[in-house]
């Protein structure tokens, strides 16, 4: 099956359109880019794996402009390159798909694929007839039967990504960088796009083609380059790997972070959900947690987890689906139920929906506590101070003083206030989504050790992480999640990298 | 940031200071305690309207339908005085207290329940309110002679030296100090300004919070319509028009940030006597009432380039942490 879907891929001797060196991107605290290199060659598809956090996206950002590097080289053609903005890039010929499409909805199809480099006639306005006539052609040549004047907004997601596709051949882009296209799209759908990435690369085009899937990456791809927490792991021929391959160098072997040791003793059941659904996100959902437990979801992006966090949060409402807690079946209509019901959320997005950042730590950590720090209606700073400074000082916040803003705090202080604010809530069932995504080691250990002792005190954890290791070193068990529904639930011997990432893009066992 | 605004609230009383000094050096008559307890006093409207809008904008909203709340429910005190001129003075000062915060919850509810954005809404009540008025009065002005003596004397007797008017500024200011510092719902005030979604994770319903800084706004604009009526002793369909934007510059001024969440109660009653000052030393200096806008306009100007300035630091490091989250 493979051989056929590769068949220019031993031209060895070809030059790449496009080559990354020793590329290094680093964040506050993150090092997102460690010395990677890419190449990518005309007329063939380079597919892009590795899990999230890996640096797919960050390298994406690198090579259409976006983010600058903060070391390593960039060669088209051959030629160091630097792109200082968007707009180099695209000059040099690269363009992105991006997953969620960014085009301008309120503008029309022709307006949206010519937008920055549009026609212009008399006096340098825009020559509208031109531009879509130019449309209609470049349209044509995809073979999408679109109107060029029709607005935007009126065509489904499939259609934006041939519009996306048109506006990379408008600028006539050779390198196309395509971010999970697949992910909203129908079977059918899927099938016209493969067609439209053929004719690319019988164009000659570089295609680099992002996608958990492993179907689709054997189905279209000629090569293969694997990241591994902001490494270069491996590359080469589709034709020389194999699935379990391509797994391995993912996941890889060594687990070198230490998590804390435990000694599980579940106790009582405390949450308990029955048959939860969603229209559209997730469905079928049966769990159950015990006192004492830390049970790790695992899943891609977009598999429904938080989504499912989410509605047992009361954020938003199941339309199906029963939740007890101690045994009792209770209604949560809003966050406000669920956290008289002693559940708990800590959401992934720190910035937007965790700290509110122009408040003080010691406010921070009270709003969801201030009946237990009023009298009579009114706030007792003291009380309040006194509770902020219990739960912070057990999470080690390292922090000037309580009444400084959180939004000076770093990225893992910010975490710590959130946590602690939810602590001082004394729930039963505690949520936490991607605990430590984007803080550093030191950070996570003290998250990790944390996490540890409030299972110790018989708090029922729930913890939604993409890190392998994460997932490995702290959960008892693990409920793997893939397209809203639950593929496994693993505990003991069977958790394993190979079976949660196996389970998690729905491969079969290995042969 | 607290310390930075708490400098805003001294570099406001310090401007206040200078201009006084100021305008002294030219015309000492003005500082006499006598006109600087005229100017308060004429002030106190202003005051009393911005502890209420600074409230509303701290939940990222905005109310511009307080001068008509005003004008509505002052014009209903007045043909209420004149139809039962036995009617207590407690009475008409519930009756302004309870419309008020009718108009005020009829904002609120439609912000909270139809999630119409809040200038919207305001924007449209601001004309229905003006509507009602002239539905209700026929176009007709209630004059001074139609009024009861109590009717327009209240806001005028004089307490320990000071009108009613300018103790019901102080007291207020007072409640409003206490309430937003001290109790669950101030809070909720800044939580949910500062950042809503946030607020929604914490438990806090956005929408409810909201609501009621809409009640608490009209409320006071509803108190002010009694008094601004009895106070001119005169009621007609176009008192205080325009009022509002003059209302949201104290705020602005006060440093009140317009994307909620973020300045405190002092600074939108500093800022609110700023602009009564000005307005009061015009005539007096001897530059045309015109002026008091380009003024005032000026002062805008500058105190939200001051506020900018004073985010900017706080935004490089939002700025960073989304580029943190965006590399995940």
């Amino acid at each position: 099956m493979m051989q056929q879907l590769a068949p220019k891929a031993d031209a060895a001797h070809e030059i790449p359109v496009l080559r990354l060196s020793d590329v290094t991107k680093t964040f506050p605290g993150v090092r997102a880019l460690s010395g990677v290199s890419l190449e990518l060659y005309p007329g063939q598809v380079t597919a892009l794996i590795g899990e999230n956090g890996a640096g797919k996206s960050t390298i994406v950002k690198v090579l259409t402009g976006i983010y600058r590097a903060d070391e390593g080289r960039i060669e088209v053609d051959g030629t160091p390159v630097h792109f200082a903005t968007a707009d180099d890039a695209t000059a040099a010929g690269i363009t992105a798909i991006h997953q969620e499409t960014v085009l301008f909805d309120e503008l029309s199809v022709a307006e949206n694929i010519f937008i920055g480099h549009a026609p212009r006639g008399r006096f340098g306005l825009i020559d509208k007839g031109a531009m879509n006539r130019r449309a209609a052609e470049i349209l044509d040549r995809i073979d999408a039967n679109l109107d060029p004047t029709t607005p935007l907004k009126d065509l489904g997601i499939a259609n934006k990504h041939l519009v996306a596709i048109a506006r990379a051949l408008s600028v006539d882009a050779r390198v196309v960088v395509m971010d999970e296209p697949t992910a909203a799209l129908s079977q059918k759908e899927i099938e016209e796009l493969y067609d439209l990435v053929d004719r690319l690369k019988a164009e000659g085009r570089a295609i680099l083609f992002i996608s958990h899937k492993f179907d689709e990456i054997f189905r279209i791809a000629d090569r293969y380059a694997v990241f591994r927490d902001g490494e270069h792991v491996g590359a080469g021929l589709m034709a020389d790997v194999t699935e379990g391959d391509l797994v391995q160098l993912m996941v890889g072997r060594a687990v070198d972070q230490i998590f804390p040791d435990r000694d599980h003793q579940a106790g009582d059941e405390v949450l308990r959900i029955t048959g939860f659904a969603h229209p559209t996100e997730f469905d079928g959902i049966d769990l159950s947690l015990r006192a004492g437990e830390i049970l790790g979801f695992y899943g891609l992006v977009g598999a429904g987890r938080s989504e499912l966090m989410q509605a047992i949060f009361g954020i938003t409402r199941p339309s199906a689906g029963t939740l007890t807690i101690d045994g009792e079946t209770r209604t949560i209509r809003s966050p406000a139920d669920a956290i008289a019901n002693g559940i708990v959320y800590v959401p992934e997005d720190r910035g937007q929906q965790g700290a509110i950042l122009g408040l003080p730590i010691f406010q921070n950590v009270t709003l969801p506590s201030l009946g237990q720090t009023s009298r009579s209606g009114f706030l007792k700073l003291a009380r309040e101070f006194d509770l902020a400074r219990g739960y912070t000082e057990r999470l080690d916040l390292r922090a000037a003083a309580l009444d400084q803003d959180v939004g000076n705090l770093s990225g893992g202080n910010q975490q710590k206030v959130v946590i602690a604010k939810w602590l001082a809530t004394k729930p039963k069932v505690i949520i936490l989504d991607e605990p430590t995504k984007g803080i550093d080691i030191g950070s996570k250990a003290a998250v990790h050790a944390f996490m540890a002792e409030l299972a110790a005190e018989g708090l029922a954890v729930i913890m939604v992480s993409s890190e392998i290791p994460e997932i490995l070193g702290m959960s008892d068990r693990v409920v793997v999640m893939r397209e809203g529904l639950i593929a496994a639930e693993l505990a003991g011997e069977d958790l394993t990298p190979e079976t949660l990432v196996r389970h998690a893009a729905g491969i079969g066992e290995a042969p | 940031m607290t310390r930075l605004l708490k400098s805003r609230e001294a570099l406001l009383v310090g401007v206040i200071v200078a201009l006084l000094a100021l305008i002294a050096s030219r015309f000492p008559a003005f500082i006499q305690p006598g006109n600087l307890v005229d100017v308060l006093t004429d002030t106190s409207p202003l005051i009393i309207l911005a502890l209420g809008q600074a409230v509303v904008i701290l939940t990222r909203c905005i109310d511009l339908s307080v001068a008509s709340n005003l004008a509505l429910t002052g014009m209903v005190c007045a043909m209420l005085n004149v139809a039962f001129p036995g009617l207590p003075i407690p009475v008409i000062l519930v009756v302004a207290l309870a419309l008020g915060a009718v108009l005020g919850a009829f904002n609120g509810i439609l912000v909270w329940k139809l999630s119409i954005p809040p200038i919207v809404v305001t924007l449209g009540t601001l004309t229905i309110y003006r509507g009602i008025i002239f539905v209700i009065s026929d176009g007709q002005w209630v004059n001074a002679h139609e009024m009861s003596a109590a009717f327009t004397g209240f806001p005028r007797t004089d307490i320990l030296g000071l009108p009613v008017l300018a103790w019901i500024a102080i007291l207020t200011t007072v409640a409003l100090l206490v309430m937003v510092a001290r109790t669950p719902l101030g809070r909720a005030f800044y939580a949910v300004g500062g950042n809503p979604n946030a607020a929604v994770y914490t438990g806090l319903n956005v929408g409810r919070t909201q609501f009621w800084a809409f009640v608490l706004s009209g409320t006071l604009s509803g108190l002010c319509g009694y008094l601004w009526v009895a106070r001119y002793s005169v009621a007609y369909v176009d008192i205080a028009r325009g009022f509002e934007l003059e209302v949201v510059a104290a705020c602005v001024i006060g440093g009140i940030a317009i994307a909620g969440g973020a300045g405190t109660i002092m600074g939108a009653v500093l800022g609110a006597l700023f602009l009564g000052i000005i307005k009061n030393a015009l005539p007096v200096v001897g530059i045309s009432p015109f002026w008091q806008l380009a003024i005032s306009g000026a002062a805008i100007v500058i105190a939200v380039a001051f506020n900018a300035r004073a985010g900017r630091r706080q935004g490089r490091i939002i700025l960073k942490r989304a580029e943190q989250e965006a590399q995940a």
